[in-house]
């Protein structure tokens, strides 16, 4: 007997998509509807966008969980020299946005490379080593480092901290599940601390003061410190039950800065308390757990470097990005996933699950 | 060398992985925790203390306005500056009730229909608690009024405020532009821009004009009062404050008595002068006639006499020198003849006949000379010198418009200067692709070139379409041997706090490939017109340095859209425009200028001689007769003793405030 068409098409449909990961999304994504609505003065406008890009997104993961990643693999090398071009072009071309040049302008559209590079590096890399399995040798991951060097070092002098650091820690991310050894992580781990009073040489004005402001934000309350001293009132005044939706004082007479953005984690910890975040920080734990689980029964080195990967690196956004507003990490520009008001981050998300779900899949094919 | 590591293909059960895997998970888990533990000690430890920081906003941070940067001329006097007043605000979620309460303001000061209409835009415009302007520029005696009966009127402030002054009007309107309130487009494109911070309790930005181009160094950073307020939410005292950044001055390569100058040469006539000094790209004056009075703008326009002016027949908002399309007339030849001389269609001293008309081989249409009799023979200098039509219609005949066009667009012709003002025309130079562009939605033929269109164009009919700044730059081009500027009003950018000055397009931004001898030879032909022969030649008797000019003619072929029928003003409107460009010493330019005036008929007889009282009085500083006794005043101000200077800023936030607890400005 044949099932009904319309059962059919459903089943098509969903067939590609992990069911656990595309509920645990949607539920934050109905929750960011929530407290987008409310971060923008109750108005449409932004919900409205918001709507159109999740919809795109979502058609963008729903192609990617369906392709093999075989076939995704393929696209890794000339993803990563394009991108690398791009970057190049940013640093010859590039137009300049808040005093960095981040943006390469095409007439048409502007583009920001550095956002394909989140993808197009944990794939180089995952190729990389896919080709070389079962003899993977000391070398492969000094060319690996390379790899992450070459864009990290473009986008750090674009000057953005926060994406080169974003960036090269998901191409270590591969690294590390591609079996670098302990001995080196734990070694670059302390060299890396050594290093600081080196970086700190190294680094921009902007980007010391916002160390120097997480270290005391009552230093300049009226300058740097702002967002922090603001943010923080406003998840502090939230309390344990928060102000309830609509309702936050902070968000509403406008202390909160960039709060449709990078701070909308304020907005949601005023309305919805200590409760509230500890949901957020559950649905985000249950999104890496199913990560992870996927890491583990990943088929190929490609399929299990790459799931690792987008999972840490998803791990990394929600992390800096709470850290950041509840005044723990500096000020980098890191957007909450999903939450956060934004096409392009979004787009490279839905990208990042596409991929991990088509590494699912290959599991039940 | 660390040991190698083999990691069998993935298979689920493999150890090195798994250990992977969990480290990585408890990594994450902790990460978590240590969050999770940040927003117990936040949300449940801190709870009161936070709570009572939002909820009393016991401390609250306000803005302390920046100072406005002043624009001042090349000579230090200020042409655009602030002044502190009194505003009477009210915010109406702090009041009791607001009809009562703007009811008893009423009694104190008075309040115009216009004053109510505009407050009743604010409130729609602001949110509650927000606070409203009721009234602007209070008297003393009513800013001491309110202040005296503030006590029973919650919610209503008098604010110590800077306002924006433009001193001399008119006479700058269409270079400086103005400020006006911050209209909900503005506050879109601020947030766009990520300029939030940056505009927290501002009020105005630039509209027009410099104050819009510049706006983002005349504006400033604000800075921040950190105040404390009691149960009420009222200011009781300021904990401590950190001081805006002033907006940075403008310093103008415009010199405001020539400006004066040129205005006043133009009476009542409309039209426009644009003089730019040839060896920095510095405009020297920047006159589009009539203008308009800028401080109707700044704080709302109301809509009747804002209809009057756009509607007004003669388009004082209208900025002519910068968007005005004029065909250039006679003042296209000198450029056509460096684009003859450059292609090798007439040899410097190759003599041709300049018959009354031209006609095409195989056709009877004549292309009349403005000669009748035509002007003999002549070779290319005297062609421009007499300003023979019927030579420029066979050059350009010879010459097509393919090899016409990339050597006037080489003088900026058909491009925009880039001149640092908002909304320039870039006018038309045409060609076939032009051609072919604009008439893309009609008939193939119309889209078509046809080699008769060049034969106008070489006398600068036909599509051609520049404006006056366009004709002044190219000019410039021509007279500084083709350095090619970007114009600029503004010389020099100069912060108030370190002094350190910016200057603006100092370097040309490239130089021509003309052979040096065309250039010399086209600035003597044009040094011809003025004198015995020329067409200008009256205009060279009693001349104390070299002056080189071409006068021009344009045919009005159209009122311009929009205008309204006027049947007084129809028959003037279908005069021909005068034009005229110049530049002298000839031997080493420092002025070279267009000017166009509207249906005054014939280039020698109005605009010329504008022309000439405008050089005369910047290169020897005669004033021509006919304006003497007209002319304005200018004081240059030092920087220290003017209103708007850093240390009159600092005045003007901590003036006395009439009514302490309520007032939110700096009163320590």
């Amino acid at each position: 007997m044949h099932p009904h068409p319309l059962k059919r098409l459903w089943q098509a449909v969903t067939a590609p998509l992990d069911g656990p990961l595309v509920l645990l999304l949607a539920v934050i994504n109905v929750l960011s509807l929530a407290v987008l609505y409310s971060a923008s003065n109750e108005t449409f406008g932004k919900i409205d966008n918001k709507l159109v890009y999740t919809a795109l997104s979502f058609g963008i993961l729903w192609f990617l969980a369906w392709s093999r990643p075989q076939s995704i693999m393929m696209f890794a090398p000339p993803i990563y020299v394009v991108g690398v071009l791009l970057l190049v072009g940013v640093e010859l071309f590039g137009i300049i946005v808040n005093g960095s040049q981040r943006w390469l302008d095409f007439g048409f559209v502007r583009i920001q490379p550095s956002e394909i590079m989140k993808i197009a590096l944990p794939m180089m890399l995952g190729w990389y080593f896919q080709h070389h399995e079962g003899q993977i040798r000391w070398w492969h991951y000094v060319v690996g480092a390379v790899i992450i060097l070459i864009p990290g070092t473009l986008i750090l002098k674009q000057p953005d901290l926060g994406t080169a650091t974003l960036i090269m820690a998901s191409g270590f991310f591969v690294l590390y599940f591609a079996g670098l050894s302990w001995k080196i992580i734990l070694g670059g781990g302390a060299a890396f601390l050594a290093s600081l009073p080196l970086v700190w040489h190294f680094m921009h004005d902007y980007q010391r003061r916002r160390v120097l402001t997480l270290l005391d934000p009552t230093q300049d309350p009226l300058g740097d410190g702002y967002h922090i001293i603001q943010s923080t009132i406003a998840i502090g005044s939230g309390g344990p039950w928060g102000k309830g939706w609509l309702s936050g004082t902070q968000t509403h007479l406008e202390f909160i800065p960039e709060r449709t953005t990078d701070f909308i984690f304020a907005v949601w910890s005023e309305e919805f308390g200590l409760i509230g975040n500890l949901v957020l920080l559950v649905l985000y734990l249950a999104v890496l757990s199913r990560g992870l689980m996927i890491t583990a029964r990943a088929q190929t080195l490609f399929g299990r470097v790459m799931a690792g990967s987008i999972t840490l690196t998803f791990f990394m956004y929600a992390f800096v990005n709470m850290g950041m507003v509840s005044g723990i990490l500096p000020v980098v520009g890191v957007p909450l996933p999903f939450v956060s008001y934004g096409g392009t981050a979004t787009v490279s998300l839905a990208v990042g699950m596409g991929m991990l779900m088509s590494i699912g899949n290959t599991e039940r094919r | 060398m660390p040991r190698q590591r083999h990691l069998p293909p993935a298979r689920g059960d493999d150890s090195q992985l798994q250990l992977r895997l969990i480290v990585a998970y408890a990594f994450m888990v902790l990460m978590f925790l240590v969050l999770a533990g940040r927003f117990a000690w936040l949300q449940f430890f801190q709870y009161d203390h936070y709570s009572t920081l939002a909820q009393n906003n016991s401390i609250s941070l306000v803005p302390v306005e920046p100072s406005r940067g002043r624009i001042v001329d090349r000579n230090g006097v200020v042409l655009a500056r602030n002044y502190a007043a009194y505003t009477l605000e009210v915010t109406p979620s702090e009041t009791a009730d607001l009809d009562a309460t703007v009811a008893e303001l009423g009694q104190l000061v008075e309040l115009t229909p216009r004053d109510m209409k505009r407050f009743k835009k604010f409130l729609s415009e602001n949110r509650r608690f927000e606070p409203s302007a009721l009234k602007m520029k209070l008297t003393d005696e009513e800013a001491a009024r309110v202040a005296a009966n503030g006590w029973r009127l919650p919610g209503v402030e008098v604010k110590a405020r800077l306002f924006r002054d433009y001193p001399f009007g008119e006479l700058t309107s269409h270079v400086l532009g103005y400020i006006g309130r911050i209209g909900p487009r503005e506050k879109e494109q601020i947030q766009e821009d990520g300029l939030t911070a940056n505009y927290r309790g501002a009020t105005h930005i630039g509209k027009l004009g410099l104050e819009k181009t510049y706006e983002n160094m005349l504006r400033g950073r604000p800075g921040f009062e950190e105040m404390e307020t009691d149960a009420g939410g009222r200011a009781v005292r300021s904990l401590r404050q950190s001081a805006p950044q002033n907006g940075s001055d403008l310093h103008l390569a415009l010199d405001i008595k020539l400006q004066d100058v040129a205005d006043k040469l133009f009476g009542k006539r409309r039209g426009a002068l644009v003089a730019i000094d040839p060896q920095t790209g510095g405009v020297l004056a920047f006159v589009s006639k009539p203008g308009f009075d800028p401080s109707l703008f700044v704080d709302g326009i109301d809509t009747v006499t804002w209809k009057n002016l756009n509607e007004d027949w003669e388009k004082p908002l209208v900025n002519r020198a910068l968007r005005g399309l004029y065909p250039p007339g006679s003042t296209f030849k000198p450029f056509m003849g460096m684009a003859a001389l450059d292609a090798g269609a007439i040899g410097p001293n190759e003599v041709r006949s300049a018959p009354g008309y031209f006609t095409l081989p195989g056709s009877s249409h004549r292309f009349r000379d403005s000669k009748p009799s035509g002007n003999g023979m002549a070779n290319l200098s005297r062609a421009i010198a007499v300003s023979s039509d019927t030579v420029f219609y066979k050059l350009a005949w010879d010459m097509g418009i393919d090899r016409i066009h990339p050597r006037l667009a080489e003088f900026g012709l058909g491009s925009r200067t880039g001149i640092d003002l908002d909304g320039e025309s870039a006018g038309i130079l045409p060609s076939k692709e032009w051609k072919a562009k604009r008439f893309s939605k009609m008939k193939p033929e119309y889209q078509r070139w046809y080699p008769a269109d060049v034969v106008s164009i070489g006398i600068g009919q036909g599509f051609n379409a520049y404006t006056p700044l366009q004709m002044a730059n190219a000019t410039a081009i021509l007279a500084s041997d083709g350095k090619v500027f970007k114009p600029h009003l503004v010389q020099e950018v100069v912060d108030p706090k370190t002094g350190k000055k910016t200057p603006v397009e100092p370097a040309p931004q490239k130089q021509l490939a003309f052979k040096p001898e065309y250039f010399d030879y086209i600035k003597g032909s044009m040094e011809a017109v003025v004198k015995p022969g020329g067409t200008a030649w009256r205009l060279g008797q009693g001349l104390s340095y070299r002056l080189a000019g071409k006068t021009g003619t344009a045919q009005v072929v159209q009122i311009k859209q929009g205008a309204k029928y006027n049947a007084a003003a129809l028959a003037e409107q279908h005069r021909d425009h005068s034009w005229f460009i110049a530049f002298a010493p000839a031997e080493k330019p420092t002025i070279a200028l267009a000017v166009i005036v509207e249906n005054a008929g014939f280039g020698a007889a109005a605009a010329a001689p504008l022309a000439r009282g405008v050089i005369d009085y910047y290169l020897t500083g005669k004033v021509p007769p006919e304006v003497a006794g007209q002319l304005q005043t200018f004081k240059p101000v030092p920087p220290a003793a003017d209103a708007s200077g850093p240390a009159a800023a600092g005045a003007a936030a901590s003036a006395p405030t009439p009514q302490k607890k309520t007032d939110a400005s700096p009163s320590a």
